[in-house]
């Protein structure tokens, strides 16, 4: 059998960002909730957001660690497999990149050491400071990294000369169209994603009535973020797709799996697309909300799919499915924070088992609303790797064998499996153990907070 | 070169090699610890040198990202020309990092199955380091390439002079790791990190020799870079000072100093460094494309470079901040974590 690198790197592609990616979603949000409960312990001395902040840093650690590791493998990736594409697009793709590692990367990785180890050798004040330059090192990070994937979407600002990107806006490049509404649609997923994280987790010490005291406020506090963030990225999705219907089409058509251009189109609630045939089967959808939805108007047109040459059309099941889920998820995500609006007022937050119970359900739920988000926005680009200037086909390294390819698929698939176990488990373990198990040492007490030496710190003696 | 003020391709020729300068010593001596790391003397020993780099390895690593961005940034050529090259010791250099990166949080965690990232942090870090000496080596050697798309095979870094250069990297890291054990601890580790810096100095030695005289042999035009006059007298120094830091680090080693090895260490490979660009020079893929050949567009380089000498002072300034706080020795009892 001949071993496609094409298809091989596409799948590595796949893989590897996809398993970063759940990294990212969960430590964004992360961040800043340890960032928000640091401050708290300093302005109020109460143990309490210490003890919750330690057990979160601890599990902050282990996700960010592997945050790192799947992330550097992402930045030799594009030189490895997609040299053509790394080269052709270098003249905005590279400064990007490096910007992104000088603003953020060294911001992250640096503050994080005194995050992890630097409680007892800094001020608290220097302590708090360190949690809110990580935080801020998330968002920066990801403000670069979508904004060089945005313009791979929808580039601007650019000019091709002899098959090579230059840029003649920075500008324009940088702060291209989809870009806000990417990016305000990521920084939101990752917050729900942190938010239903902490928020399961407090709803099953509640119900093993574990950590009361602790799970009460954590609990609280993710339920009126998501009760604001919910609602809040059905509206920014909701952009991001009219977005997409004005410079991406194709993929809107894709995502509707709407095959002829036309008005009065129905919102398929469920359907099997069927590439070769230009059809789907087993169709269910409400007449012309389609059209409603990305038109404002019944009578809105919808373009279709066979507007386009078949060789320029996305995979049109994955698009339209993965889609679905993340919608459907993000529906369900406004029903729970909903429903926590109504126990908030009846007073039984804490104490109805069924909501309880659901909650812990919805922990996986956003993780694969992320995934299906990123299958849908890159599976819906296809064939372009720069959309309307590069085709995937052509951003393979030349060089590549099939079976070096496989090599190093194979590799990744076992070293993942390995790490992403592990990891899941010593983060399972320190939840077990729960807040009450971060012990206080004497030196951290509010009457001590600012005493310049500890007895404990014997060994910072300078040089 | 076409007349303008600054050359700015040989001013991001300066900033990435100052940028992979940075990662070989600050990501060399974490990755040295965990060469050593096996032969340590007891597992107390172990957990003391785990500490002293674990609140700083991510920012020495983050080097090595910056070196690969910087490079996409300023030589895109350099960069889909040699990473296709190199493909399989990246993807081991990649396996490696990322055994040894994940064990600083898993062995914390860990009770019964410490052991496991024991290894798993030393192998990653011994894997890591052979690789990049292969990239290094293959790096000397030079590429096959045909306008912009290298055109060898798979395993065209495969030769006696890579894998050479790849122990040669590991002897160098464990060198550079071993002083920095010196520095940052007292006691037994602190004895067994001074029995072991000779031995490594030694292997040290033994490999900048055997390049030093390989490398000329490989290519003419090396050989006469060096040995032809006046050349030879305007690169003596090189050798020259080789030989007197050598002769300062034994002598340290002996007095049992505390910083002066690491500095030492530091200092040779700042000149092992200073001699290979010496020979590379004006060409970054080997045998004929230029720095000038390889440079991403004039737009692009000024726009990055704006950015990026304002920033990395702040990032050294940081960057020195945390060594700072993380300053002294680290003994049993600094544990510290979390
Ligand atoms: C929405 C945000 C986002 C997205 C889309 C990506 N990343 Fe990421 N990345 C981060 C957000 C992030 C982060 C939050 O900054 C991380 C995650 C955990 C961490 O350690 O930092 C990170 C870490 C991280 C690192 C390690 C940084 C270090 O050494 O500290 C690298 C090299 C990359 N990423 C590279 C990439 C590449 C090449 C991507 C494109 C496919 C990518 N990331 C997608
Ligand atoms: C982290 C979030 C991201 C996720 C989850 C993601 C996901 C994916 C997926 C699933 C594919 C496969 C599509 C297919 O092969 O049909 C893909 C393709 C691709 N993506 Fe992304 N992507 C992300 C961000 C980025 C960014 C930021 C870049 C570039 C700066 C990028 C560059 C590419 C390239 C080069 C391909 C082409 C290879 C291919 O078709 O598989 N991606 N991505
Ligand atoms: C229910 C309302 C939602 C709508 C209408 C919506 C809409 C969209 C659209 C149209 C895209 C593709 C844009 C493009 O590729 O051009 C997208 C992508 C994405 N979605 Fe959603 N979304 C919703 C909910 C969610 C939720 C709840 C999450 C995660 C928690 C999420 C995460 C993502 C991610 C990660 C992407 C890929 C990155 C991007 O293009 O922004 N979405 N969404």
């Amino acid at each position: 059998m001949e071993l496609d690198p094409l298809l091989i790197s596409r799948i590595q592609f796949a893989f590897v960002v996809s398993f970063h990616i759940i990294f990212p979603a969960f430590t964004i949000g992360l961040a800043s909730f340890i960032a928000v409960l640091e401050g708290l312990w300093f302005k109020t001395g109460n143990p309490v957001y210490l003890r919750l902040s330690k057990m979160w840093i601890k599990v902050f650690a282990v996700s960010f660690g592997m945050g790192v590791v799947s992330g550097i493998v992402m930045s030799f990736q594009f030189g490895t497999n997609w040299s053509e594409l790394s080269y052709a697009s270098a003249n905005f793709l590279g400064p990007i990149l490096s910007y992104e590692v000088v603003t953020a990367f060294f911001l992250e990785a640096t503050f994080l050491g005194v995050l992890l180890f630097g409680r007892s050798k800094v001020p608290q004040g220097m302590h708090l400071f360190a949690a809110i330059m990580v935080a801020v090192g998330t968002f920066i990070s990801s403000f670069w990294i979508l904004s060089a994937n945005s313009w791979m979407q929808t580039p601007a600002g650019i000019e091709l000369i002899n098959g090579r990107v230059e840029v003649v806006s920075w500008l324009e490049a940088i702060f291209n169209p989809s870009f806000p509404y990417r990016f305000a649609h990521m920084v939101l997923a990752a917050f729900l994603t942190t938010g239903f994280f902490v928020i399961a987790v407090s709803a099953w010490y509640l119900l093993i009535n574990k950590s009361r005291e602790y799970a009460k406020i954590m609990f609280s506090m993710t339920l009126w973020l998501v009760v604001v963030m919910a609602p809040l990225q059905v509206l920014v999705g909701d952009m991001h797709g009219l977005d997409t219907l004005e410079h991406q089409p194709v993929k809107v058509a894709a995502m509707e799996g709407n095959w002829e251009t036309g008005t009065r189109v129905p919102l398929l609630l469920f359907a099997i697309p069927d590439q070769a045939a230009e059809s789907n089967r087993f169709e269910v959808g409400i007449p012309g909300l389609a059209s409603f939805i990305l038109k404002h108007d019944l009578d809105g047109e919808v373009p279709g799919l066979k507007d386009w040459a078949p060789e320029d059309r996305p995979h049109v099941a994955t698009v339209f499915w993965s889609f679905r889920v993340m919608v459907g998820i993000g529906m369900l995500m406004v029903l729970v924070a909903g429903l926590s609006l109504v126990l908030r007022w009846r007073g039984t937050l804490y104490e109805n088992r069924a909501f309880l119970r659901l909650c812990t359900f919805m922990m996986p739920l956003p993780f694969i609303a992320v995934l299906a988000g990123w299958i849908t926005t890159e599976m819906g680009r296809q064939p372009w790797v720069l959309y309307g200037l590069m085709r995937t086909e052509d951003a393979i390294t030349p060089s590549l064998t099939g079976g070096v390819a496989l090599t190093s698929l194979i590799v990744f698939i076992v070293v993942y499996a390995v790490i992403f176990v592990a990891g899941g488990y010593y983060i399972s373990r320190i939840l077990v153990g729960g807040p009450e198990k971060e012990d206080t040492p004497l030196d951290e007490l509010p009457e001590h907070r600012r005493r310049p030496s500890r007895p404990m710190s014997a060994a910072d003696s300078p040089l | 070169m076409d007349g303008q003020l600054f050359d700015l391709t040989l001013i991001w020729a300066a900033i990435i090699a100052f940028g992979v300068f940075m990662y070989v010593l600050m990501d060399g001596f974490d990755l040295g610890v965990g060469i050593l790391f096996p032969f340590a003397p007891n597992e107390e020993a172990r957990d003391i040198m785990m500490n002293t780099v674990a609140p700083v390895w991510d920012g020495n690593e983050t080097w090595l990202v910056l070196g690969g961005a910087g490079l996409l940034g300023a030589f895109p050529l350099v960069y889909s020309v040699v990473l296709p090259a190199v493909y399989l010791p990246i993807l081991i250099m990649l396996a490696g990092l990322i055994f040894r990166g994940v064990a600083f949080e898993f062995r914390f965690k860990a009770k019964d199955s410490k052991w496991l990232w024991d290894i798993s942090f030393t192998v990653g870090s011994m894997v890591a380091t052979f690789a990049q000496g292969l990239v290094l080596g293959s790096f000397i050697q030079g590429f096959e390439v045909e306008g912009t798309r290298f055109v060898g095979t798979p395993f065209d870094w495969a030769t006696p002079f890579a894998l050479m250069t790849g122990f040669g990297l590991m002897a160098g890291y464990a060198l550079i790791g071993g002083s920095w054990v010196i520095l940052k601890t007292e006691g037994e580790v602190r004895d067994w990190a001074y029995r072991v810096a000779p031995v490594l100095l030694g292997l040290v030695l033994l490999f900048i020799a055997v390049v030093s005289l390989w490398t000329p042999l490989m290519r003419e035009a090396i050989a006469e870079r060096w040995f032809s006059t006046p050349n030879l007298f305007y690169f003596l120094p090189v050798p020259v000072v080789t030989g007197l830091i050598t002769l300062l680090m034994i002598k340290a080693l002996r007095d049992r100093a505390d910083y002066l090895p690491f500095l030492c260490s530091l200092g040779l490979f700042a000149l092992c460094y200073s001699g290979l660009a010496i020979s590379l020079w004006p060409n970054v893929i080997q045998p004929d494309i230029s720095l000038w050949d390889a440079a991403a567009s004039p737009g692009s380089q000024l726009f990055l470079l704006l950015g990026v000498l304002f920033i990395i002072p702040f990032i050294l300034v940081y960057t020195s901040w945390t060594y700072w706080v993380f300053r002294g020795k680290v003994t049993r009892d600094s544990v510290g974590y979390h």
